[in-house]
């Protein structure tokens, strides 16, 4: 029992962080990473682009993945152990996790092999930035209920309707697309998998305004959209399946959440003045600090488990599902006790306070973690489903055609 | 990276448990709950000739060598299994401190038998309500002899030793009694779990004998710190039984015309108990990792282990009853065994609370930093 790489996963470790030190800045010590942060500042994008182009031309792009896909046939635990490398530097990858991370291991699953050739390079050299056209107003986490029309046209398939909560559509080139082919079919039958150029004519995006006052995520809308019968994923109605190989991808990936974690608060304690001296003094304190501390290795051994999986080849099953709930409640908990620590000097954003507004700035960005990906319900059923085996909930739209599924007046969104 | 037990060690863990569940059926720890018998001698008695007792003795001392990890495979196990043994008392308490502490003629004297079963030690330390920590203890020893009074002392009333812990000054601060001698009187109590049983020890004038190298307060907290890891697996398995056993509830019982693991209320009741164990079980690895290399974070390590096993096991038998509804209440169902066995093992070792206040308090005294699986 250790935490120690083998020699081949530290000889992958020793070339990962010489190409870092050689393309990025090492972040300082003490700063914490934010969620997005940095992506709006003029020049984001091309700076981000341009590392994407060094690591690729480096081969830690999709080195994890077959050859027949344009990787190298790397492991899983090389993939690993460059993310652990990358999130110690100041780099903006984020803008590629949809292209890389989603859209690439889908279409390779599913997709053709002109397909493959058409998008896989070059979405792996950053020329190509996807999103992600799932959620719709009428559902979420019950994306198979989505209302949004894909009808065939000789080749084409014309798409009316729109999606939300999209994480970057306006700045893609391409997205991943489900629409409903076979409105008679049930529900989880009558959907198929596309490829949309963002750029084509009929679409509109608007961005929406999130809590945290930027805008990463929109509403899109389609009016008559053309899509050629050749960027369909998949075969004709099989687009729940091929959209779980996405959902597969996407919470499976043992993410934490970024923001203050133990040592911030610990740190903040330790400068805070409370009513009978400083905050780490104070034993009601000390064992809020224990709880965190405790609840924040159980996510780093439990990562540490999940990593030994991959490190002798098996697949982390649905338990790294836990991860994710974890890391979102921990950080919310966690920033909102920081700042009830600083008291009525709380609000104030910005460079102020002891920690610098990054318990501020989390505050406002923490509820996304606990929504996008699944939200905590859906992880939890995902978990008792499928690690406890219990049964499903009862549906009312198991076997009916999804014409005569019941929806609630939101269900057609703000243009419908 | 490579953060599991050994493929030995796993299957050790598998053959502790087919052993176990043929022999230790949650009917073992009722007949013990149920009548005046203490503990299952015969399952004792097996295990001892298992090895079990002796996995971390070294062989020169009559043990199987085996070392730390195999302890704590073993101890998941009889946790699961609610086993009625003074295993906990005798191995990761007693058998420690002799161990760490003991003389060359000590370890001579009690390790072979320790290793056989055929003696059973314990550990004495509290002497009244309120913080376990050793630097408040009253104890102490004048010309060999020791007065005072040891209260709740787990498997006091069954062993034949004593590890007891003393306000030392700058002396020993852990003493061997001999609980068969003059001036000990063992006054058994009851207990939320009568599943092991406990005594008040009275000693008066009772003839100690110093673990020499047991010096200062710090060596009583280490000798805590080595016994929280094995104590954290022990936690975990009893929480992962009660898991187990209120999944297994949730699909069988109906109401309104389903199962009633198909209620969400149940459903991710169930989910909050798994994620609960589980990040309980990465602890205890920290731990058990930290015992194995005798790392310098061992105290960290340790107080983390405990805390989340203490934190897990109350949380998974409390609503593992509540999962079971009346029947949970009921003495026939085994619910209670998982649930008062869950807070003794939370008692025994001092509380979270205290562990608590100490993490915080060795993390000050160190960089995070330098903390090297950090
Ligand atoms: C920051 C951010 C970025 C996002 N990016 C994208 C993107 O790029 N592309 C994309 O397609 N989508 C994206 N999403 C959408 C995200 O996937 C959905 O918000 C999420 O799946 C929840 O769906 P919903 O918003 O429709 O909420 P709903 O599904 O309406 O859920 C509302 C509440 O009901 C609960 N609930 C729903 N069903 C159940 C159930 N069966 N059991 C128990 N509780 C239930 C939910 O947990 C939630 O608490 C993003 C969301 C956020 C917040």
């Amino acid at each position: 029992m250790d935490f120690e790489d083998t020699p081949d996963e530290a000889a992958f470790r020793t070339k990962a962080r010489a190409f870092l030190d050689a393309n990025a800045e090492r972040r300082k010590p003490g700063a914490v990473e934010g969620y997005r942060r940095g992506q709006d500042a003029p020049g984001a994008m091309e700076r981000a682009k341009d590392f994407q182009r060094r690591k690729f031309d480096a081969g830690f792009v999709g080195f994890h993945w077959p050859t027949e896909w344009g990787g190298q046939g790397g492991t899983q635990i090389q993939n690993v152990i460059y993310n652990q490398e990358e999130a110690k530097y100041d780099v903006l990858t984020g803008l590629f996790g949809i292209g890389i991370g989603l859209a690439m291991p889908t279409i390779c699953t599913w997709g053709t092999l002109e397909q493959r050739e058409t998008f896989v390079q070059k979405t792996m050299r950053a020329d190509y930035v996807w999103c992600q056209l799932f959620s719709e107003p009428g559902g979420g986490s019950d994306l198979a209920a989505l209302r949004t029309r894909a009808e065939k046209d000789g080749d084409e398939w014309v798409v009316n309707g729109q999606k939300i909560w999209n994480s970057g559509a306006h700045y893609s080139d391409y997205g991943i697309l489900v629409a409903r082919s076979d409105p008679d079919a049930v529900k989880h039958a009558g959907l198929s998998f596309f490829i949309l150029d963002m750029k084509a004519p009929g679409i509109e995006i608007r961005p929406i305004r999130q809590v945290s006052g930027s805008s990463h995520f929109n509403e899109v809308f389609f009016t008559n959209v053309r899509i050629p019968d050749s960027r369909r994923v998949g075969p004709v109605g099989a687009g729940w399946k091929v959209a779980l190989t996405t959902l597969m991808n996407e919470r499976h990936g043992m993410r934490d959440a970024p923001g203050p974690d133990f040592n911030e608060l610990f740190s903040l304690a330790r400068q805070v003045e409370l009513e009978d001296g400083l905050a780490i003094d104070n034993a009601a304190v000390q064992e809020k600090l224990a709880e965190f501390y405790v609840r924040s290795q159980g996510l780093k051994f439990t990562k540490f488990r999940g990593m030994t999986a991959l490190s002798r080849g098996q697949t982390p099953g649905p338990e790294s599902s836990i991860i994710k709930v974890v890391a979102a409640n921990k950080l919310q908990d966690i920033l909102s006790y920081g700042l009830d620590l600083i008291g009525m000097a709380g609000p104030t954003m910005g460079d102020t306070m002891p920690v610098s507004g990054i318990f501020e700035e989390a505050l406002l960005y923490s509820p996304a973690l606990r929504l996008a990906g699944g939200t905590d319900e859906i992880m939890k059923n995902i978990i008792a489903e499928r690690v406890l085996g219990l049964p499903q909930d009862p549906r009312v739209d198991k076997g009916v055609p999804w014409r005569d599924v019941p929806t609630g007046p939101r269900a057609t969104g703000t243009k419908g | 990276m490579n953060f599991d037990f050994s493929d030995e060690l796993k299957q050790l863990r598998d053959e502790a448990r087919r052993f176990l569940t043929d022999r230790c059926p949650p009917a073992v720890p009722r007949r013990i709950l149920e009548s005046d018998e203490p503990y299952d001698r015969a399952l004792w008695r097996s295990i001892a000739e298992m090895g079990w007792t002796g996995a971390a003795i070294p062989e020169a001392y009559g043990g199987v060598g085996l070392g730390r990890l195999a302890v704590c495979v073993i101890a998941e196990e009889l946790g699961f299994h609610v086993a009625p043994v003074p295993f906990a008392s005798s191995v990761y308490l007693a058998t420690e401190a002799v161990l760490q502490y003991g003389s060359e003629a000590q370890k001579r004297a009690y390790l072979p038998k320790l290793a056989t079963g055929e003696l059973i030690g314990t550990f004495a330390l509290a002497e009244r309500a309120g913080t376990s920590d050793p630097r408040k203890l009253t104890a102490t020893v004048n010309g060999g002899t020791l007065t005072t009074v040891k209260l709740a002392v787990p498997d006091g009333d069954v062993a034949d030793f004593a590890v007891v812990a003393v306000n030392g000054g700058s002396g020993p601060w852990l003493y061997l009694a001999d609980l068969h001698g003059p001036g000990v009187t063992k006054e058994v109590v009851t207990t939320i779990d009568p599943t092991r049983s406990h005594a008040k020890l009275s000693f008066t004038a009772a003839p100690a004998d110093p673990l020499a190298a047991a010096t200062g307060p710090e060596s009583v907290r280490r000798l805590l710190d080595f016994a929280a890891v094995p104590m954290a697996f022990e936690q975990v398995g009893g929480a992962q039984a009660a898991l187990e056993m209120g999944n297994a509830y949730a699909k069988e019982r109906y109401a309104f015309g389903r199962p009633i693991g198909s209620f969400q209320g149940i459903k991710h009741k169930l989910s909050d108990m798994y994620i609960q164990v589980e990040m309980a079980r990465s602890n205890a690895y920290y731990g058990a990792w930290a015992v194995h290399t005798e790392a310098a974070e061992l105290p960290i390590a340790a107080s983390v282990a405990r805390i989340s096993a203490c934190e897990a096991g109350w949380f998974v038998t409390k609503e593992n009853i509540q999962t079971h509804g009346g029947m949970g209440f009921t003495w026939q169902m085994d619910c209670h065994l998982y649930y008062r066995r869950a807070k003794q093992l939370a008692l025994a070792l001092g509380s979270a609370r205290e562990w608590k206040l100490r993490l915080i308090s060795e993390l000050r005294n160190r960089n995070t930093e330098d903390l090297q699986a950090a």
